[in-house]
């Protein structure tokens, strides 16, 4: 397991965070994310959506539970914000195609942990009690794809000056 | 001319029969509200589950109040999206089988159409071009331009959450329950505005984003220790109703008059919204229009008011009609 932890100073670099995981993204990957309400999940996704050279805005699918993005790569944005038991999330399949063949990014994926794939990259999101606009992005590989991903995140970081 | 209308697209199952694109003849709604508020929302399984229960003795019971067979039928409307994909599918596919029964033509109908022509039924005069119409409801913010029937220009749409989704979740952050529009709105009624929360304009854009002033609530009733007092969680339910109305109402009108439109047009379930209405019937320098609450949130009705109208403009589907979750305007 791999980690890394990231202060988002603001929604934006929440998105830029996003769109290098959109660009490192290869066939099959699972973002799984995890956050109270408002700390940015979608906003996540909207950087994952423009990396994957996309040109759409990433609306939330809570109404629709999922929706497809075409780019380099399909997308399958998900969320099961209103999913409250286990066998509704299993239903949803989406350990099957068409979902292994592009890239899911699901948020609140706290709900369906234990079926959800076992190897993805967790991306957990958390206010900072102290500055309302700041959020704390705690990033974590399970599975060697996802550790590879987070030593090829911690390059790109490191060469640009607004990641402490 | 009589037309069938058919809706499953999200939690209701709903068949109505409507004459001439006009009359409602009939107008069932089988809400799983009472299923879902337990979960806090909507479940796509037990949707599905519940469409496939209801949607015959709901069709059944939409011709028999209208006092109708089959054969005085001269077509099948039917929601193809946007929505649940398991719930379109049970529309979808059931409104096929009696097309192809029956020989009736059949009609795929996109839910936000659906939505603004509820505003054609049991309306004396009928609505009039160009008009701009705001679609507000759980799973849309919509600002689209209407020139003619079937002629839109999407001019925006919220960039992350919907109106109504931010009520709900707004709802649920306050605790004050499922479906969250009306939560918010009873417990507003009792509270003012008095705290700040932002309000997310997107100049130069006929954009929306709600997930700016969810948030701002989310930090409030951790600042401010809100939950512990009904008064005061009247006041946060104020204030971030006031915010998000705000936004809708300026925002639109603004359009309006740069657009030049004879009307505006209201439509889905945060259209119900109260002082919604009331703040745009003050501030529009055109005609303000909307459905009565019943016909705000999704019915069948206005897919069938719709399905006349695409009728008359030769518009019908083929038997290979297949439902689209994510189905836009464009």
């Amino acid at each position: 397991m791999k980690s890394l932890e990231l202060k988002l100073q603001s929604p934006k670099q929440t998105q830029l965070l996003g769109m290098h995981l959109g660009k490192l993204a290869t066939q099959g990957d699972v973002f799984l994310l995890v956050g109270e309400l408002g700390t940015g999940k979608t906003c996540l996704v909207q950087g994952i959506v423009h990396g994957l050279g996309i040109k759409q805005y990433a609306f939330s699918p809570t109404f629709i539970i999922i929706r497809e993005y075409h780019g380099r790569l399909p997308l399958y944005h998900i969320d099961l914000y209103r999913l409250d038991n286990i066998e509704e999330i299993a239903d949803l399949g989406l350990d099957e195609e068409p979902y292994t063949k592009g890239i899911c990014a699901i948020e609140w994926a706290d709900k369906g942990l234990n079926i959800l794939p076992e190897q993805h990259l967790l991306i957990q999101l958390s206010y900072n009690p102290d500055i309302d606009t700041e959020r704390t992005a705690y990033v974590m590989s399970k599975g060697k794809r996802y550790e590879e991903l987070v030593t090829q995140l911690k390059v790109i970081l490191s060469k640009e000056n607004s990641w402490n | 001319m009589k037309i069938l209308g058919i809706d499953t697209s999200c939690d209701e199952t709903s068949a109505a029969v409507v004459a001439d694109g006009t009359r409602i003849l009939s107008n069932i709604v089988a809400s799983q509200i009472d299923i879902h508020s337990r979960y806090g929302g909507i479940v796509p399984e037990v949707a599905s589950r519940q469409h496939l229960l209801t949607i015959i003795p709901v069709v059944k019971r939409s011709l028999e109040e209208a006092n109708i067979g089959w054969n005085n039928l001269n077509g099948i409307a039917v929601t193809f999206g946007p929505g649940l994909a398991g719930s379109l599918l049970v529309g979808v596919n059931f409104a096929k089988g009696i097309a192809l029964a029956s020989g009736l033509p059949l009609i795929g109908i996109n839910h936000l159409e659906g939505h603004i022509y509820a505003n054609w039924l049991e309306r004396e005069p009928l609505p009039v071009f160009p008009s701009l119409c705001l679609i507000v409801s759980g799973g849309h913010t919509n600002l689209i331009l209407m020139r003619g029937h079937g002629e839109f220009e999407h001019l925006g749409r919220t960039r992350d959450d919907a109106a109504g989704e931010a009520f709900d979740k707004a709802a649920r952050i306050l605790h004050l329950g499922y479906p969250g529009g009306p939560a918010i709105e009873e417990a507003a009624s009792s509270g003012t505005p008095r705290f700040t929360l932002p309000r997310a304009w997107l100049k130069g854009t006929n954009d929306f984003s709600f997930s700016g002033v969810k948030t701002a609530l989310w930090h409030l009733i951790h600042k401010e220790e809100i939950l512990n007092s009904p008064a005061r969680v009247a006041d946060a339910a104020a204030s971030f109703q006031n915010a998000v109305v705000e936004v809708l109402a300026t925002k639109t009108i603004e359009a309006a008059r740069k657009l030049g439109v004879r009307q505006i047009i209201l439509g889905g379930g945060v259209a119900a919204n109260k002082p919604l209405r009331y703040r745009m019937l003050d501030a529009s320098p055109v005609p303000i229009i909307f459905p009565p609450s019943v016909l705000c949130t999704d019915n069948a009705a206005m897919i069938a008011a719709c399905g006349y109208y695409k009728i008359q403009q030769g518009l019908t589907s083929d038997y290979d009609l297949d439902v689209v979750s994510g189905l836009s305007l464009d």
